[in-house]
């Protein structure tokens, strides 16, 4: 599909191309942009101290590209807070933010307070348990947007496997993208499939963007927020950076089981909410997978034509043969 | 001759320059993972290197630059420059590139291996520049910055040798910096050897003589001799055997065994003494057995010190005593045996305190790198007065 194409090829970019913070605060500061940074918590105490560490210090204190850093959350009962505050970010509990409209727990639940917390033109969500944590992880998402004005939501995806023997590499995202969100984008919204890890929990958005828009308090969030964002803007609002490796803690089967339940619910809430349930789109029989050559993305299609046969009952020389 | 008053004023300010201090938590706490992130181990020292060179660089210093054995140097100039004092701490680690760097922060400390040896003392070398800049301390001295590499074990210093054997300014004085332990006190060096004893020995084929032959038996009788060695306790020697490498099976009797051992001494010469008798010991097994022995000694320094009395010594101890840090003198087998060497006045200092050295757990303290910060600027500012200069 050639705005696929055309789109990976103008708005994929590598964390690398904003390595210059001093150019990118200069133009941040030319377009009047303000930048809060927000990384929602449950129980992270072993990961968000050096998480807090590394953007206060390289992002505020050396270089003031983020005006805020603020941890939300939804009622950790280990020291995540303690140690968030300590050092030097703002903490919120999410059932203290914007109280009247009650609250609920779920990580989207602190995405979306977050908005009404937090001052920034610009949020940038980054989950806490990354475990090998570097200024990039926010520095690649935001640098699309205070770059390009048109760009409104960034995405991170990981790459770059450090040892791999041929040239071209299998690539995309985790199990659940794979396995559900890219086969469900593959058949209804092909051109969605150019996100290559749709649901990285790391992402820059525009104010205008996030208020606009509803947020499933679960693991449908992300899902839901990119086809919103899609039907409202179409992927030319949409960019991606690659942030390299993300070392976290891996999840098991049943916890997948868990979040495509949850994924799946959200996708269909989304069609139904555009009328797409009872008028089903054509089907696509084309599967979009994705491989990669040194920095070059390009998705590999596969037709899946699941044809059909009848029941044999039906068959007359069946009937025939067995005298039914 | 050091100006009493001015000096008098520097230690009255150690306890506002740690109180101050508190305000940089975080940029000196990043320095200190990101150094403990990136791997290090002796003779693959690039990576952290690189990474000192751009602090070096985002910190406004001169002559940034690495040199052929892999140092990072830069240098921070002073109001007159009238002298240049080395700052350094070694950026090699034990830990191979293989093993699992993270980083773990807590509200107190920092966890993972290297954290303490010698991230924190690397960090130094990144965080100074704005430390002094933050306390509006200007120094008259210049103050090079030395990431040295190839320090540990088999790399015997080499990185800060051939600095000191090359560097273009006279070298003043020295300050090395180790991530711990704080209140550590090092201004005399031991004289000290390391090697690796080899044996290589036939196995015998038949069943009377599995039991005693091999490598092991052999290794056994020199490492019972070398426990025969009588050290003085005064002056104080020692030697240790720290490794012992043989055999892979319960039942086949090897024919290869290694021992690392490492000799040290305050006395000149005892150090060779003790080497002459190990040697001996290693010839007669290759006399009286069918063995072929060998002795490979890696690294070696001569003893050297600057002496309890001598005025950086006791300035030192004096901003210790305002900061309520209890010094510990031990001498040091480390960098400072190098600068001693080219009769350099130098000190080993520890930044903060911390538990588990060269151990997967290796963590260190947050709350007393305060301390070890401030006590490191007022032991920059008194040389900075001269307090070294009635000894030149």
């Amino acid at each position: 599909m050639e705005t696929i194409d055309n789109w990976l090829s103008k708005n994929t970019f590598h964390h690398g191309e904003y390595w210059d913070l001093l150019k990118l605060v200069e133009l941040k500061e030319q377009k009047g942009l303000s930048i809060s940074l927000c990384i929602p918590t449950l129980n992270e105490e072993k990961t968000i101290g050096k998480e807090i560490i590394i953007f206060k210090s390289e992002l505020m204190d050396r270089y003031p590209l983020i005006d805020e850093i603020a941890v939300i959350d939804s009622g950790s009962t280990d020291q995540t807070c303690e140690i968030a505050a300590s050092f030097g970010a703002d903490v919120y509990l999410s059932t203290d933010i914007l109280a009247s409209e009650g609250f609920k727990r779920g990580k989207g639940e602190n995405l979306w307070k977050a908005i009404y917390q937090l001052k920034g033109d610009i949020i940038c969500y980054v989950d806490a348990d990354i475990k090998n944590i570097h200024p990039r992880f926010a520095t690649g998402l935001v640098g699309p947007l205070i770059h390009r004005d048109e760009v409104q939501y960034v995405k991170a995806f990981y790459d770059r496997p450090l040892a791999f023997s041929q040239g071209i590499r299998p690539s995309g995202g985790g199990r659940v993208t794979e396995i559900l969100v890219r086969p469900l984008f593959s058949l209804f919204f092909p051109e969605l499939t150019a996100l290559i890890q749709p649901l990285s929990g790391e992402y820059a958005v525009r104010r205008e963007v996030l208020e606009s828009i509803p947020f499933p308090i679960g693991y449908g969030v992300e899902t839901s927020h990119i086809i919103d964002v899609y039907m409202k803007y179409g992927l030319e609002a949409f960019a991606q950076t690659d942030l390299d490796q993300r070392v976290h803690r891996n999840q098991s089967t049943l916890d997948l089981g868990k979040m495509s339940f949850g994924i799946l619910q959200s996708f269909l809430n989304r069609m139904e909410s555009y009328g797409m349930v009872d008028r089903l789109p054509e089907m696509a029989n084309i599967f979009r997978q994705f491989q990669a050559e040194g920095n070059r993305y390009e998705q590999v299609l596969r037709e899946i034509i699941e044809e059909e046969r009848p029941p044999m009952i039906e068959i007359e020389a069946y009937r025939k043969k067995f005298s039914r | 001759m050091p100006d009493w008053t001015e000096h008098d004023s520097i230690l009255r300010s150690v306890p506002q320059y740690r109180d101050k201090l508190k305000s940089m938590k975080e940029r000196i706490l990043a320095d200190a993972v990101m150094l403990g992130e990136i791997p290090a181990p002796t003779f693959g020292e690039e990576p952290i290197v690189r990474f000192l060179k751009d602090r070096f660089t985002e910190n406004a210093l001169d002559a940034i630059s690495t040199d052929e054995v892999g140092n990072a140097i830069g240098l921070l100039p002073g109001r007159t420059g009238n002298r240049s004092i080395l700052v350094a701490a070694h950026v090699d680690k034990i830990w191979e590139s293989g093993v699992d760097h993270t980083v773990t922060v807590t509200a107190n400390r920092l966890k993972g291996p290297g954290v303490a040896d010698n991230a924190m003392g690397v960090t130094a070398l990144t965080a100074l520049p704005n430390i002094l800049e933050s306390l509006g301390v200007k120094l008259d001295a210049n103050l090079i910055f030395l990431g040295a590499s190839r320090s540990m074990g088999r790399g015997d210093l080499e990185g800060l040798r051939f600095f000191l054997n090359h560097c273009q300014h006279p070298i003043h004085t020295g300050v090395c910096l180790e991530g711990v332990q704080l209140g550590r006190l090092s201004y005399s060096s031991l004289g000290m050897i390391r090697g690796e004893i080899s044996i290589e020995s036939q196995v015998g084929t038949d069943w009377e003589s599995w039991s005693l032959s091999g490598a092991i038996p052999c290794m056994n009788w020199i490492i019972q001799q070398i426990l025969s060695i009588e050290t003085p306790e005064v002056p104080k020697t020692s030697i240790i055997l720290g490794s012992v490498q043989a055999g892979t099976t319960y039942s086949s009797p090897p024919d290869h065994a290694l021992l690392r051992f490492e000799v040290r001494s305050e006395e000149p010469g005892m150090v060779a003494r003790i080497r002459g008798r190990i040697e001996e010991f290693v010839d007669q097994i290759n006399a009286e057995h069918q063995t072929r022995a060998g002795i490979q000694i890696i690294a070696r320094r001569r003893p050297g010190s600057i002496g309890f009395s001598h005025p950086l010594v006791k300035g030192t101890r004096e901003v210790m005593a305002r900061l309520g840090i209890q010094p510990t003198v031990a001498p040091s087998i480390s960098e400072l045996a190098a600068l001693l060497d080219k009769d350099i006045p130098s000190l080993t200092l520890g930044i903060t305190t911390g538990s588990n050295k060269h151990n997967f757990n290796e963590s260190i303290e947050i709350e007393p790198m305060y301390a070890g910060f401030a006590q490191l600027v007022a032991v920059l500012q008194l040389i900075d007065k001269g307090i070294c200069d009635g000894n030149d």
